[in-house]
C-alpha cells in the first residue's frame, strides 16, 4: 500500500470561477484503479466532484480522462502502474467541459453518427430467411475496428481535432473504414463522399497518437490510412461482397 | 466541385515529381566538366536556357513546386481556421498565387532563353 496525492481538475462553466486543482491524499493498494481512488474521494472527502463512469471494466468507455498527461480510462489505469506519487486528473482535451472531469460528447457522437455506423444493404430483406456468409478473412478486415467503445480517448489525443473542429476525428474515420470494408455493406460510394471532403480523411497528420491511447487495441491511424489508400484506388479490390445463403430450417 | 482525393492525388504526384526533377536539376549542375562553381557563372547559366530539355525541366519544377506548395499552404490555412468565407478565400488566393508564380517564372524562363 502507498499514499498518493490525487490532483483533480475543478471547473464549472456555470459559476464563472477560474479552473483550479484540488488535492487529495488517498491510500492505494496494488489493485486500486484511478477510478477507485476518485470514487473514494467522492464518497469520503468531496462529494461535489463531477465525473462520468459506469461499468468499471473498460467496456462502456465512460470514464475517459487525461491522467498524468495521457488520455486513459480511469477504470483501466491502476495507480501503481503510473509510477508516481502524484496523479493529476483533468478532463479530456478537445471536448467541451460540462463540469470538473465530465465532458460533453455531443459533437463527438454527431460525427460518429454522420458516418452512418451501420450496415447499409437495401437488396436484402432481413426476414426473407437468408443470411450472409462471411469468410474469416473478410471478418478479419474490420474486426479490430469493431472493438471501438466510443470512449473518446483517440479524439482527445488527436492533434488535428485540436485545430480543425470540422475534422471527424480518428474514431469516426476508423468506424467509416469498418463499415466500408464490411462485405455485407453496399454503400461504398455514399460512404466515400462523406469522408472525401476538405475536412475529411485527408487532414489526418498521421501522428499516431490515437492508436497509442486506445484502451481496446484498435488502431484508428491504420483505419485512416487504409481509407486513404482505398480512396486513392490502391486497394479497391480489397472490398468483396458477401454471399447470401438461405438458412436451413 | 473537385473531390479532395483528386486534389490530394495531384499533391502527392507533384511532390514526387518535384523530388525527381530537382534531383535532375542538381545533377545538371554537378556534372558540368568545369565544376559546380563554374556552372553558376552568368554566361553558363544563360547558356543553359538555350538547352530546350533543361528549360523544360525548369518549367516542370516551377509548375510542380508551385502547385504542391500552394496546395500545402491551402491545407495549413484550412486547419488554422474554419468557415465558408475563409475557406473560399483561401482556395481562390492559393489558386491565384500558384498561377501568378507560374506565370512570372515562365516569363523569366522565356526571357532568359531569348537573351
Amino acid at each position: 500500500m502507498k499514499r498518493v496525492k490525487i490532483r483533480v481538475f475543478r471547473y464549472n462553466p456555470a459559476d464563472g470561477a477560474d479552473a483550479r486543482y484540488d488535492e487529495f491524499e488517498v491510500e492505494a493498494e496494488r489493485w486500486t484503479t484511478v477510478l477507485d481512488a476518485l470514487l473514494y474521494i467522492k464518497a469520503h472527502k468531496d462529494h461535489s466532484i463531477a465525473l462520468r463512469y459506469s461499468c468499471r471494466m473498460a467496456s462502456c468507455g465512460s470514464c475517459g480522462m487525461v491522467i498524468n498527461g495521457i488520455p486513459r480510462l480511469a477504470c483501466y489505469t491502476k495507480v501503481y502502474e503510473l509510477g508516481s506519487d502524484v496523479i493529476t486528473c483533468r478532463p479530456l482535451t478537445n471536448f467541451p467541459i460540462i463540469r470538473d472531469l465530465a465532458t460533453d460528447f455531443t459533437a463527438f457522437f454527431a460525427k460518429h453518427k454522420s458516418m452512418r455506423p451501420y450496415i447499409i444493404n437495401d437488396a436484402v430483406d432481413r426476414i426473407d430467411g437468408r443470411e450472409f456468409l462471411q469468410k474469416p478473412e473478410e471478418v478479419e478486415k474490420y474486426l479490430q475496428f469493431s472493438y471501438c467503445i466510443k470512449c473518446g480517448l483517440c479524439y482527445a489525443a488527436c492533434p488535428t481535432v485540436a485545430t480543425d473542429k470540422r475534422f471527424p476525428g480518428p474514431q469516426a474515420l476508423a468506424q467509416m473504414y469498418r463499415y466500408l470494408i464490411d462485405s455485407r455493406d453496399m454503400a461504398t460510394d455514399e460512404r466515400l463522399k462523406v469522408v472525401d471532403d476538405r475536412h475529411g480523411v485527408w487532414r489526418c497528420h498521421f501522428a499516431g497518437s490515437c492508436s497509442m491511447v486506445c484502451p481496446k487495441g484498435v488502431d484508428p491511424a491504420l483505419g485512416i490510412q487504409l481509407l486513404r489508400a482505398y480512396l486513392l484506388g490502391m486497394s479497391r479490390d480489397s472490398k468483396v461482397v458477401a454471399e447470401l445463403y438461405r438458412r436451413e430450417k | 466541385m473537385v473531390r479532395e482525393s483528386s486534389i490530394m492525388k495531384v499533391h502527392y504526384y507533384t511532390g514526387l515529381a518535384a523530388i525527381v526533377l530537382v534531383a535532375i536539376h542538381i545533377l545538371f549542375r554537378l556534372t558540368v566538366p568545369e565544376g559546380y562553381s563554374a556552372s553558376l557563372e552568368y554566361e553558363n547559366v544563360i547558356a543553359n536556357y538555350k538547352n530546350i530539355s533543361y528549360t523544360l525541366v525548369l518549367e516542370l519544377i516551377l509548375v510542380t513546386v508551385a502547385v504542391h506548395g500552394f496546395n500545402g499552404l491551402r491545407v495549413i490555412l484550412l486547419e488554422l481556421r474554419q468557415g465558408d468565407a475563409w475557406e473560399s478565400a483561401v482556395k481562390w488566393l492559393c489558386i491565384a498565387g500558384a498561377v501568378a508564380i507560374i506565370a512570372y517564372g515562365t516569363r523569366t524562363i522565356i526571357l532568359a532563353s531569348m537573351m
